[in-house]
């Protein structure tokens, strides 16, 4: 083995792609701007627009309660709503987001209220929407104050004790630490952008330095140095790997920055209101932990990539050899994050689908170290398999000179 | 010094099977002499060519390149060869410099070694004035002169050209011609081939006319003129390969 050879391979390989576009826009520019675009940029937006709705004064009609006029001014009364004149068309008014919501007094309510008896009373809104949700919260916070409030008054009149009807209390309490919170929301999506940019940082050069070559017609001077076929291979190998680990690098910090960044930033926004899935921390331990589980891996796509593509003619034919890879590499990244679906020594023999899940454990700052070791292993062995392939692939001249 | 012996290519065609395309040639290339492989398309030139620059392996049969043997040694053989082509590009992302410089490497130059070829090499063929501009940038002359930079930075005693004036305009063909001879002129051994007449009655010391992979006839231009009692290069080479 030279060591010398494959580094100049490797040297050239590195600055020639370098000056490649394409190359330098998948491996530096996509994480570095995709990731505090997604964080802050998604973040920002999604809690501007629900901060807006928040602020609205919701529009909201009250049906019947002719017989109840105590509630009716009431409810005309409170400065957060705006109570519109009845309408038999209300459905559709909510449908139409005319109006947020809709509440029906039952007949009698008042007199019913005051004699004890029981009745519902209805608040019609749109499933889903989120403005429309803020009104009937608000219907329905005034009701539930209304009836506590009877309630009270009924046994305040026969001198009975509050405890009567709420014997106990209900508090329901956090104990895991906040980067598991937050890794049990965001944990699976992390692994995944991780997996999915190293193989796409991966994808270009690896196109680029075989089926481009090829293309080019390079293939053939570079076949005329003295240099062995495996060096020639091991070389461009090293620098598919160096963008698909620059991609990956790139990719994990620029998304603790922008977590970090994006906490800060949007819970000012919010005036402190604590989101949960914003607590997400991502531990330096974890960052590095992740690295070295995701390396076999990348080296995996590398291998893979420079082989697909070096079966592949020119450059088109390669990308229509590995947009299938593409979807075959993410299914598993993608299974991944659905809830259920748990590390177990079997799935830690599958490629892709163990590394995410092991990363998804390791942010939540859980460490089976043997789950670990078996998936490191397993990978290594996928790993070492796919190079050998594309090292014997490039020996093989009807693939290097494919007509 | 070349010698070929018997070599054989087949290669495995879905359509039409397994495929001879080089078919026993043999022949013999001294230093100082240039050897023409005077063919059509398809005949078995560039297969020929590729084998003695070890880019191919022959299926059967073998030749010694400077002494040295393709099938065993190709990698020493390739360290002895400068090999041309229409078919060996540039990269287009580096610059002239880099380009040759980047083989030079590869031939296991040390440094100072390469700097003082390069700045050779770059002076006699006057490409100082676009050393660093990127290949892709560069005129067809330009680029024919880069890649004689390329083969000549090793300083190879066997030079190997695949038509290389294929595709090229006037001068550059013309720069080419040019080259040729001076690598004749400094006694390296010297193989290409070419479908272009006059250039082989220009250039070669030696021809050998080859199709469907065989090697049909073969002396100095005189030699063949006097055999086939024909004058005229095409008419012969008509006669030759269509008795």
């Amino acid at each position: 083995m030279n060591l010398r050879n494959i580094g100049i391979v490797y040297h050239k390989e590195l600055v020639d792609s370098l000056r490649d576009r394409r190359t330098v826009i998948s491996m530096i520019v996509v994480p570095l701007l995709l990731m505090p675009l997604l964080t802050i940029g998604m973040g920002a937006l999604s809690l501007t627009l629900v901060d807006q709705a928040r602020k609205e004064t919701p529009r909201v009609m009250i049906l019947g309660g002719a017989d109840s006029p105590g509630v009716i001014a009431e409810l005309q009364q409170l400065k957060d709503v705006e109570v519109v004149p009845a309408n038999p068309d209300f459905a559709e008014e909510i449908s139409n987001k005319e109006i947020r919501a809709a509440v029906e007094i039952p007949k009698g309510f008042e007199a019913k209220l005051a004699a004890g008896e029981t009745s519902t009373v209805k608040i019609y809104m749109y499933e889903g929407e989120l403005k429309s949700g803020f009104g009937a919260d608000r219907l329905q916070r005034f009701f539930r104050e209304l009836r506590d409030r009877t309630i009270r008054e009924h046994l305040e009149a026969r001198q009975l004790p509050l405890s009567l009807v709420r014997p106990f209390d209900i508090e329901q309490k956090n104990v895991a630490p906040p980067e598991k919170v937050g890794g049990a929301i965001l944990g699976g999506l992390v692994p995944y952008f991780v997996i999915l940019l190293c193989l796409t940082g991966a994808m270009y050069p690896a196109m680029d330095l075989t089926a481009g070559e090829k293309e080019r017609g390079t293939i053939e001077t570079i076949l005329c140095s003295p240099v062995s076929r495996t060096h020639l291979v091991l070389g461009k190998f090293l620098m598919v790997l160096t963008a698909s680990i620059a991609t990956a690098i790139l990719t994990i910090t620029s998304m603790a920055v922008s977590f970090g960044a994006g906490k800060k930033l949007l819970l000012g926004v919010t005036q402190g209101e604590a989101d949960a899935a914003l607590q997400i921390t991502i531990t330096g331990k974890a960052m590095i932990s992740i690295f070295f589980i995701v390396l076999p891996l990348a080296v995996f796509f590398s291998a893979s990539l420079l082989a697909l593509s070096l079966f592949a003619k020119s450059f088109k034919e390669a990308q229509s050899y590995i947009s299938p890879l593409m979807i075959v590499a993410v299914l598993p990244a993608v299974a991944a994050i659905l809830p259920g679906v748990e590390l177990s020594p079997a799935l830690a023999l599958v490629p892709v689908l163990n590394t995410s899940l092991v990363s998804k454990e390791i942010i939540t700052g859980t460490y089976q170290w043997n789950l670990i070791a078996l998936i490191f292993l397993s990978s290594s062995v996928y790993a070492v398999a796919a190079l050998a392939i594309a090292v014997k692939l490039f020996q093989r001249e009807d693939v290097l000179f494919r007509t | 010094m070349i010698e070929a012996h018997h070599l054989v290519k087949r290669f495995r065609d879905r359509k039409r099977g397994t495929v001879r395309a080089v078919n026993g040639v043999s022949f013999c290339c001294r230093p100082g002499e240039i050897y023409g492989l005077l063919g059509a398309n398809g005949a078995g030139k560039t297969t020929t060519l590729r084998m003695l620059a070890t880019i191919l392996a022959p299926s059967e049969g073998t030749a010694t390149v400077a002494g040295y043997d393709v099938v065993k040694d190709p990698q020493t053989v390739r360290s002895r060869v400068g090999f041309l082509s229409t078919a060996t590009a540039l990269y287009g992302r580096l610059s002239a410099q880099e380009m040759v410089e980047y083989f030079g490497r590869l031939h296991g130059l040390d440094e100072s070694t390469l700097r003082r070829r390069i700045d050779d090499i770059f002076t006699r063929l006057e490409m100082n004035d676009f050393r660093d501009r990127r290949c892709d940038k560069l005129s067809t002359g330009m680029k024919q002169k880069v890649s004689i930079a390329r083969t000549l930075v090793h300083d190879p005693s066997v030079m190997i050209f695949d038509e290389p004036t294929v595709g090229l305009d006037v001068m550059a063909a013309r720069t080419i011609v040019g080259f040729i001879r001076e690598c004749r002129d400094h006694g390296k051994t010297v193989v290409f081939s070419t479908h272009v007449m006059s250039e082989v009655e220009k250039l070669c010391d030696h021809i050998g006319i080859i199709h469907d992979g065989k090697l049909l006839a073969e002396g100095t231009l005189p030699d063949l003129r006097a055999r086939y009692g024909i004058q005229d290069l095409e008419t012969l080479f008509v006669r030759v390969v269509e008795p």
